[in-house]
C-alpha cells in the first residue's frame, strides 16, 4: 500500500510542543510510507488541497493525518480523500492535539508520543479496506420532547414545513415555565401574550398531535427510523368528551390542593385545569387529593360534568409513536433554596422564590396581580431581591451562571415600582451579568430611572423584627455591613436540569453533564446536535439560557430535523458487523448479545445455519465481535485485525 | 526497537488505552481543550464501545510488554449502546483475576468510566493509572519458560 502523511501544525496549537518536522521525518521511514509532509492548517481548503494533490501525484492508496480529535475533523477530511478518487476509509488519523500537545509541555516527550501514534495509524490503515455505505427510508415524522417555548417552536417550525408532528408534554398543559411568567425582559412583553397564541396554533395545527400528561417508556431505533413508547398517564377525565367548561373544577369539594402552576401559592381543587389559557384545556383528576380515590365515595364531578368525560376506571396507556428524528426540548427546573439556611426560605412566609414572584405578578396568579404578601396580605413597601441563589456558587453543587436571574431581578424591581410606586427595591449582587441586546440599558433603566438600589455583597442572615424580616448582608464596594428591613424578600434561585434529565438521557443514549445537562455535539459548532444521529437539543435542557436563546433553539433543532428529512433516504455507516460464513460455527451468541436485534440466522442448504448481520439496523458496536469464540463476525474498520495491528506497532 | 530503548531510559512507560469513541473519548478530547495536564505515557486506541474490547487486546499488550492497559467507556446505564459497558465489565472483571496467571500483576490493567464532559476527571485518571504504573515499574513480560502460576494468583 502507497501511504501518505500529513502532520498538521494547527497553527501553533500543534507545532509549539510537538516538532511536527521531526514527526514528518521519522515517519517517512515506516514501510509502505511513500509521501510525508507537515502543514500549518491542514483542515483548511488548501491544506485539503495538498491532500489530494499529493494523493494523485504520489498514487497513494491510503492517508493518514495527524491533526486534532477525530470526532472534529474526521469527516472533513474522508471528504477531501474522497474526491481525490480514495474510498473514504482508507483514511485514518492520529489525534496529536487534544491527546498530546495540548496536555503536556514536553516537547521531546510529545514529539514521541505524536511519532507512535502515527505509527500505530498506519499499522492500522495496512488493514483497512474500502467500505460502501447503504441507504434506509427515513421516516418523516419528528417527535418533540418538552412543551415549553422551545418545544413549542421546533414542533410550529416543523408544522409549518408540512412534516407530522408528534408533541410530548410531561404536565397536563404545553407552556413550560414560560406560562408562569407575567412579563418577559427586556421589553416587559406580557409572557402570556406572546406565547399564548403559540399554544393555541400547537392546538390548531392538524399535522401535529400532543400528547400531554405524558412520559417517554423507552426509545428504540436509529435515526431515520425511532420507534418510541409515550405512556400517557390516566387522567380520569376523556379528553376527547371534556369541553374544558370548568364546572367539574366549581363543584369538586376537594379544595385543599397546592397549586403547582401558582408554585404553591395558592390552592386548587383535586379536580383541575391548571390555568385559564391551557392547552389543552382538559380537566384532569389529582388522585392524591380526590375524595373519590382516597375515600371511595364522592363522584360528584361526575354527576355535574355535562359532557360525562369523568372516567374513574382508567388507566395508564402506552402508545408507539414512529418518527425519523426527535427534539429534546425538556426544560429545566429551579434550585431548592432551602439549602441556605440562612435565608429561611420555607421558614418566613415572606421569602419567596423568583417563580414565585412571576405568579404573584401576574393577573391570573393567586392574588390576581396584585403584590401581596403571602403571610398577611399586605402590599410590601421594601422588596430584598438576592441573586445568585443556586447559581455561581460551588459550595451547593451549582457553579455555573444560570444566565437568566440579574435581567428577571431587574425587571420584577422595574414592575414592582410600577405596581407600587412609593415602594423601594434593593437588590443584592454579585456581579450583573446583561450581556444580550438590550439587555444592559434595561439593567441600567432599573437602577436610574425606577431607583432600585444595587447593593453589591452577598446576604449572610435573614431574620424576622416584628412582622418584617432583616436582611443582613456585606456591601463590598463600601466595604461595611448593611441592614435592610423588609417586608418580602425575592430569592433568584438558579437555574438546574429538569427532575428525570438524566433516565431521559439513558432511555435516548445521549451523553448529558455533571450537572444533567444534555450535551450537544460539538459547544460551538454544532450546538443542537447530540451525539446520538437523529436527536436534537432546544432550549435549557442543553443548558441554562433566556427565551430569546430557546426559541432560536427551537428554531435550529427544526432546521437541522427538515435538513435531515430533505432526503428520502439516509446513508447507513458501512462500518458494521460481517460475518465469515464458513468460520462461523452458528453457536448463536452474538445474536444473544446484540442491543439492536441486527443479527439473524440464515438457513443454508441441508438444515445448516449462519449468522446473518442486517446492515442497516446495525449500529457498529462491535459487541457481537468481542463475544464470536471463533471471531468470524469483525466489525469492519474495527476489525481485530487492524486493533491489533496498532498495538503491535506499539509494543512489539 | 531503537524507538523502544530510548523510551526506557527515559523512564516513560508503556501505557495503551482503550476508550469508547462517545463518551472516555470524548472525554479525553475535553481534557485536552481545556488544556489539562498529562503525564504522557499514555498511547489511546479508539474503539467504538468498551464492549468491543475484547480481554484480547489487553492480553496481547501486556504479554507483548505494555506495562499497563487502561479502559474507559460510559458509564453504566449511559452506554451509547444501552448494554456495551455491562457485558464489558464482566469481562473485566474476569480478566483481572486471569492475569496473574500469566504472572501479569492485575494492578496493570484497569477499567473505569469516563463521560464526555468529564476533562478534569480523565485527567485524574489518567494521572492517577500513569502514578501506579510508575510504582509497579517495567512490567517484565510473559516468558513461556516461567512458572505461569505466579504467587499472586496462587
Amino acid at each position: 500500500m502507497r501511504i501518505g502523511v500529513f502532520v498538521c501544525q494547527c497553527g501553533t496549537n500543534i507545532a509549539s510542543t510537538v516538532d511536527t518536522e521531526r514527526v514528518a521525518q521519522e515517519v517517512k521511514k515506516l514501510p509502505d510510507v511513500v509521501y510525508t509532509t507537515t502543514y500549518m492548517y491542514t483542515c483548511s481548503e488548501p491544506g485539503q488541497q495538498e491532500i489530494q494533490r499529493a494523493i494523485e501525484e504520489h498514487n497513494l492508496q491510503g492517508v493518514v493525518v495527524a491533526a486534532c480529535s477525530p470526532r472534529m475533523h474526521e469527516p472533513t477530511f474522508r471528504r477531501a480523500v474522497e474526491k481525490a478518487g480514495l474510498n473514504r476509509y482508507m483514511f485514518e488519523m492520529a489525534n496529536i492535539r487534544e491527546h498530546v500537545s495540548w496536555v503536556s509541555n514536553d516537547r521531546e516527550a510529545n514529539t514521541k508520543k505524536a511519532i507512535e501514534l502515527v505509527r500505530m495509524a498506519v499499522a492500522k490503515l495496512r488493514f483497512n479496506q474500502p467500505l460502501f455505505p447503504s441507504r434506509v427510508a427515513i421516516n418523516k415524522r419528528v417527535m418533540v420532547i418538552g412543551g415549553g417555548v422551545a418545544g413549542i417552536q421546533a414542533a410550529l417550525d416543523c408544522a409549518d414545513a408540512g412534516l407530522d408532528v408528534v408533541l410530548v408534554e410531561r404536565r397536563t398543559s404545553i407552556g413550560g415555565k414560560m406560562a408562569q411568567l407575567d412579563k418577559t425582559f427586556p421589553t416587559i412583553d406580557c409572557s402570556s401574550c406572546i406565547l399564548g397564541p403559540k399554544m393555541v396554533d400547537v392546538a390548531q395545527k392538524e399535522n401535529i398531535t400532543l400528547h400531554a400528561y405524558s412520559e417517554i417508556e423507552s426509545v428504540s431505533g436509529y435515526v431515520g427510523n425511532f420507534a418510541v413508547r409515550v405512556r400517557k398517564k390516566a387522567t380520569y377525565v376523556d379528553w376527547k368528551a371534556c369541553t374544558g367548561c370548568g364546572v367539574c373544577m366549581e363543584k369538586c369539594p376537594s379544595r385543599k390542593v397546592p397549586d403547582e402552576f401558582n408554585e404553591g401559592l395558592s390552592f386548587t381543587r383535586a379536580i383541575n385545569i391548571p390555568f385559564p389559557q391551557a392547552i389543552p384545556k382538559k380537566a384532569t383528576i389529582n388522585r392524591s387529593y380526590c375524595i373519590y380515590f382516597t375515600k371511595g365515595k364522592c363522584g360528584i364531578c361526575a354527576k355535574v360534568c355535562p359532557a360525562k368525560a369523568i372516567r374513574y376506571d382508567m388507566t395508564d396507556e402506552v402508545v408507539t409513536e414512529e418518527v425519523g428524528a426527535i427534539i429534546v426540548a425538556t426544560g429545566y427546573d429551579l434550585f431548592d433554596p432551602s439549602a441556605y439556611g440562612e435565608y429561611g426560605a420555607g421558614q418566613y412566609r415572606d421569602v419567596i422564590t423568583g417563580i414565585q414572584y412571576e405568579r404573584i405578578l401576574s393577573a391570573s396568579g393567586p392574588f390576581g396581580g396584585h403584590i401581596k404578601r403571602p403571610s398577611d396580605g399586605r402590599e410590601p413597601k421594601d422588596v430584598v431581591f438576592i441573586a445568585c441563589v443556586g447559581s455561581r456558587d460551588a459550595s451547593v453543587g451549582r457553579p455555573y451562571c444560570s444566565g437568566v436571574c440579574c435581567m428577571y431581578i431587574a425587571k420584577q424591581a422595574i414592575l414592582t415600582k410600577d405596581h407600587i410606586p412609593n415602594s423601594r427595591s434593593y437588590v443584592f449582587y454579585m456581579d450583573i451579568r446583561s450581556p444580550a441586546k438590550n439587555y444592559d440599558e434595561f439593567v441600567r433603566r432599573a437602577q436610574e430611572e425606577y431607583g432600585v438600589q444595587y447593593i453589591r455583597g452577598r446576604v449572610g442572615k435573614i431574620y424576622p423584627r416584628g412582622d418584617r424580616l432583616v436582611v443582613q448582608g456585606m456591601d463590598t464596594l463600601l466595604g461595611i455591613q448593611v441592614e435592610v428591613e423588609a417586608d418580602l424578600v425575592v430569592l433568584a434561585t438558579g437555574i438546574e436540569a429538569s427532575r428525570g434529565a438524566r433516565e431521559l438521557a439513558e432511555k435516548l443514549h445521549i451523553s448529558y453533564d455533571q450537572y444533567g445537562f444534555f450535551m450537544e455535539n460539538h459547544p460551538k459548532l454544532r450546538p443542537v446536535e447530540t451525539n446520538t444521529a437523529g436527536i436534537y437539543l432546544a432550549g435549557v435542557c442543553q443548558g441554562p439560557k433566556d427565551i430569546p436563546a430557546s426559541v432560536a433553539q427551537g428554531s435550529a433543532a427544526a432546521a437541522k430535523v427538515l435538513a435531515l428529512f430533505a432526503r428520502d433516504t439516509i446513508e447507513t455507516s458501512p462500518q458494521v458487523a460481517s460475518v465469515t460464513e464458513r468460520a462461523c460455527i452458528a453457536c448463536g451468541k452474538c445474536i444473544e448479545v446484540c442491543p439492536y436485534g441486527a443479527i439473524r440466522w440464515k438457513e443454508l442448504k441441508g438444515g445448516v445455519r449462519k449468522a446473518e448481520v442486517i446492515t442497516t439496523v446495525c449500529q457498529g458496536c462491535g459487541l457481537c465481535n468481542a463475544t464470536c469464540p471463533p471471531k468470524a463476525i469483525q466489525l469492519q474498520h474495527a476489525t481485530d485485525n487492524q486493533i491489533l495491528a496498532e498495538i503491535e506497532e506499539l509494543c512489539a | 526497537m531503537e524507538e523502544r530503548e530510548k523510551t526506557k531510559n527515559n523512564t516513560e512507560m508503556r501505557i495503551l488505552g482503550f476508550l469508547c469513541n462517545w463518551c472516555s473519548y470524548g472525554g479525553a478530547d475535553t481534557a485536552g481543550v481545556s488544556r489539562l495536564k498529562q503525564p504522557t505515557d499514555l498511547r489511546i486506541i479508539r474503539i467504538p464501545c468498551t464492549g468491543r474490547m475484547d480481554p484480547l487486546f489487553a492480553f496481547k499488550a501486556l504479554i507483548s510488554g505494555a506495562d499497563g492497559v487502561l479502559v474507559s467507556g460510559c458509564h453504566p446505564k449511559d452506554c451509547h449502546y444501552s448494554v456495551g459497558n455491562l457485558y464489558a465489565r464482566r469481562r473485566f472483571e474476569v480478566l483481572k483475576d486471569f492475569l496473574p496467571f500469566l504472572g501479569i500483576e492485575s494492578d496493570r490493567f484497569h477499567y473505569t468510566w469516563v463521560s464526555a464532559s468529564e476533562g478534569q476527571r480523565w485527567q485524574e485518571v489518567v494521572t492517577e493509572f500513569s502514578r501506579r504504573i510508575h510504582e509497579l515499574g517495567r512490567n517484565p513480560g510473559f516468558d513461556m519458560n516461567t512458572n505461569l502460576v505466579n504467587s499472586e494468583a496462587r
